[in-house]
């Protein structure tokens, strides 16, 4: 195969360009490295390219979802759980989908901007309960960046003084919608704690970017950059400085190594011409994705490393884990015949419930969230479907119009997000005979939950119903089974896959060191979800950033040293 | 209701609507009109009159529905939402042509595709069992008895399952037409979607109305917070 080699060297390589590239990308750069970043996908900026403020009926589809669009065809990500000439395979008897970002950005384009910092006994949870093992870091080492990417990026919430919920630098929260003031309500009478939500959305302007003009649409991408996506946020600037060399729809395949068994660059495929490329560079910075990154490790096989590169402990794929999920909605009376309003807000939820029980007095170890969600959403395709189960029950006709009226928006959700421990039945590997249309071999998956979830999931479920209960609701699907696992979201389906080239002190155990630099080669790194021991009962972008810009300051102060 | 007018028989085309014909006589002269100088009242008149007329029927020739089905879909559409004095019909927000689109997108699916064109079958099978025509042949009463015994799925017989079946996947496809359209938004006073720098929580008609106030929740926070 011929290998057309760029003739410069880069002092870093970044593969992909999402929050763990982005803010490799930017720290990198701000620092005067020449970084060369490699993403799969095409270039997109939410304040060139946002389908923000279409009216769905200005589609011809208004807004319904596709393959490629899952979320619907407003929203600002190019990607999806099944991406055409990019398979995986799935063991029999294992449940798992991956979601795959194309497009510069990656996930920053889809997330829903939840910005939670891991707390102390995140990083810990060995030390606490002895059910999985310890970061190789603290709270405390993570938290001077959890600082700089809330002045940097922006989140807003409110001040609690929660030990394992840590405040942040945070902007004024909005007010909460009348329904959510509902959701306040009963939480209180059931004495779980509900707080403003915490997300990366601007209540105030920041330098070159808008303050939030809550129309509701994060999901579509922000023209006026009043939300984080990586693009905007940080690959713009980390651009000005021009530092950075963006080469897109460029599929990455292996890292190279030379003889002294260290990284000299990557080995990419032009999805244009399908041609093999290579970018050299000093170091290599890996953040695809944790399976991605994974893939690109174990496909990096040399005689030097013939399990792939970074994996001498054999755990590369190891001890990949997904939040938990699950979702109950409920029919919620006071909320028919509403006044109408704008109740539009910001793209998410005002108010969560942040972890509030003790697992000592549970039958799970770790704990989850919970995200709120209903009233009076902009009518796309699909809207109103279902009316035959509130209480006209269907019809045709002059009744039924009233009852779509009086019953629009009068529905409440809970989504339950919770950590999910990592188990040896859940990873990935190369699958021995099928490969992607360029020729590299894929993943395959296996995934198992334990009663750890099974049992935290039947919680939710039943915290979810007595909220609905207390504010007078019904709902409308029964208690799921433990036969259908109560309900609980397949691996993969929340998108938030940690682990697969986890930290750890010891090279046996572990792929990485405490700063994400791979045990088995000095100069090579890893800046995605990957690193992450355990999940916890937070969504993992904002400690992916810090990770990431923790990482960055490392390779700098490595270069300036001549260790790189 | 024009749209729910008795269509004799099974014949193929278009009827001929009074309201189609003034259409076409308004748009026909219109030039004569502005040959002696139209003034902005009457071109508004006008132009409010064309546009509340129902779309016409053989100026959407459809994708995916024969013409036979076509007619029983603008039939039923709008048996399901009718004009009434807020808005108008399923048909007057091109809720069928909308449907029939998405009947050949990916979302709808081939068994969904099969769902829609029995469904249809069935309803003309169960009216001709019941009046010896089809569900576009048979009366405004004969159609509603077919149409109650299948849109109130707890009251429906076990022997009407098949029709519930389809008319609740029928109803959701017009629901979700109706209510996605200019029209349908307006119908159910969705006053969203815009640049709204200066929101600042939902208004107090709003609040009283579920029983609840931001003072309320500022105190429940505060004594949460234990201050």
């Amino acid at each position: 195969m011929q290998v057309k080699s760029r003739s410069s060297e880069y002092d870093v390589c970044i593969v992909g360009s999402g929050a763990g590239g982005g803010m490799s990308a930017y720290a990198l750069t701000k620092a005067g490295a020449k970084v060369v970043m490699l993403e799969a996908g095409a270039e997109w900026y939410a304040s060139k390219n946002s389908k923000m403020l279409v009216p769905a009926y200005a589609s011809p589809r208004r807004g319904a979802s596709s393959t490629r669009k899952p979320f619907g065809e407003f929203d600002a990500c190019d990607g999806g759980w099944d991406i055409e000439d990019e398979p995986y395979t799935v063991a029999s008897g294992s449940k798992f989908r991956w979601w795959r970002a194309r497009m510069l950005g990656g996930r920053t384009n889809h997330w829903g901007r939840i910005s939670l910092r891991f707390g102390p006994d995140d990083f810990k949870g060995g030390t606490k309960d002895g059910m999985s093992a310890d970061w190789p870091i603290s709270y405390s080492d993570v938290a001077p960046y959890y600082d700089r990417i809330d002045d940097l990026i922006g989140v807003f919430g409110s001040h609690e003084g929660m030990p394992n919920n840590p405040d942040g630098k945070f902007l004024p929260p909005p007010k909460p919608r009348c329904y959510e003031l509902l959701v306040k309500k009963a939480a209180d009478k059931l004495a779980v704690k509900c707080i403003p939500s915490r997300l990366s959305i601007l209540t105030q302007a920041k330098p070159g970017r808008q303050a939030c003009h809550y129309c509701g649409q994060c999901g579509r991408g922000c023209a006026t950059k009043s939300n984080f996506s990586s693009p905007d946020v940080l690959i713009a600037p980390a651009l000005a400085t021009g530092n950075l060399t963006l080469i897109t729809n460029a599929m990455a395949r292996e890292v190279t190594i030379g003889k002294d068994g260290l990284a000299t660059g990557v080995t990419y495929i032009d999805k244009h011409t399908g041609e093999d490329r290579h970018v050299r560079a000093k170091v290599v910075v890996l953040a695809a994705s944790a399976c991605e990154s994974a893939r690109i490790l174990l496909n990096s096989k040399s005689s030097a490393f013939p399990q792939g590169l970074g994996n001498s402990s054999g755990r590369v794929g190891k001890g990949l884990t997904d939040t938990t999920g699950t979702d109950v909605a409920g029919f919620i009376p006071a909320m028919a015949d509403h006044v109408p309003h704008n109740e539009d807000g910001v793209g998410g939820m005002h108010v969560y419930m942040p972890w509030w029980l003790d697992n000592a007095k549970l039958d799970f170890p770790r704990g989850y969230h919970i995200e709120v969600w209903g009233g009076l959403s902009q009518p796309e395709y699909g809207a109103l479907g279902g009316i035959q189960n509130y209480p006209g029950g269907g019809g045709y006709g002059t009744q039924l119009k009233a009852d779509y009226r009086k019953y629009y928006g009068a529905q409440i959700g809970f989504s339950g997000r919770g950590e999910m421990l990592p188990n040896e039945n859940s990873y990935c590997e190369l699958d021995p005979t099928v490969v992607d249309r360029w020729g590299i071999p894929v993943l395959r998956f296996h995934w198992e939950f334990t009663d750890h979830e099974y049992n935290q999931i039947r919680h939710m479920q039943q915290t979810f119903r007595a909220l609905i209960a207390e504010m007078g609701g019904t709902v409308r699907s029964p208690m799921p089974t433990r036969e259908e696992g109560y309900g609980i979201a397949a691996g993969g389906q929340i998108i938030h896959e940690l682990g697969c080239t986890q930290m750890g002190s010891d090279p046996n155990k572990s792929v990485l060191d405490a700063n994400c630099r791979a045990h088995d080669c000095r100069n090579l790194f890893v800046a995605d979800g990957g690193p992450f021991v355990t999940q916890a009962d937070k969504n993992p972008t904002w400690t992916i950033l810090a990770l990431a810009w923790r990482t960055s300051d490392y390779i700098t102060q490595q270069r300036k040293a001549g260790a790189l | 209701m024009n749209e729910h007018e008795e269509v004799p028989g099974d014949a193929a085309g278009a009827p001929d609507l009074p309201g189609r014909r003034d259409a076409l006589r308004v748009i026909g002269l219109a030039p004569i009109f502005a040959a002696l100088g139209w003034d902005t009242a009457g071109v508004e008149r006008a132009t409010r009159f064309v546009a509340s007329l129902p779309a016409a029927e053989a100026a959407y020739v459809p994708k995916f529905f024969t013409t036979r089905e076509w007619r029983t879909v603008r039939l039923l559409a709008d048996y399901v939402i009718p004009r009434d004095d807020r808005s108008g019909s399923a048909t007057d927000a091109k809720a069928p042509e909308f449907v029939d689109f998405m009947m050949l997108d990916e979302t709808t699916g081939d068994d969904g595709r099969l769902a829609m064109r029995g469904g249809l079958a069935w309803l003309d099978t169960e009216s001709r069992h019941r009046f010896g025509t089809s569900f576009a042949g048979a009366t405004d009463a004969q159609r509603r008895l077919v149409l109650d015994d299948i849109a109130w799925p707890k009251k429906a017989t076990p022997a009407m399952s098949t029709g519930v079946a389809f008319f609740t996947r029928f109803r959701d496809a017009i629901a979700s037409a109706f209510y996605s359209s200019a029209i349908g938004w307006k119908d159910l006073q969705y006053v969203g979607n815009v640049f709204n720098p200066n929101w600042n929580g939902c208004p107090e008609t709003a609040t009283q109305k579920l029983g609840v106030s931001y003072a309320e929740y500022d105190a429940a926070l505060a004594a949460q917070r234990g201050t």
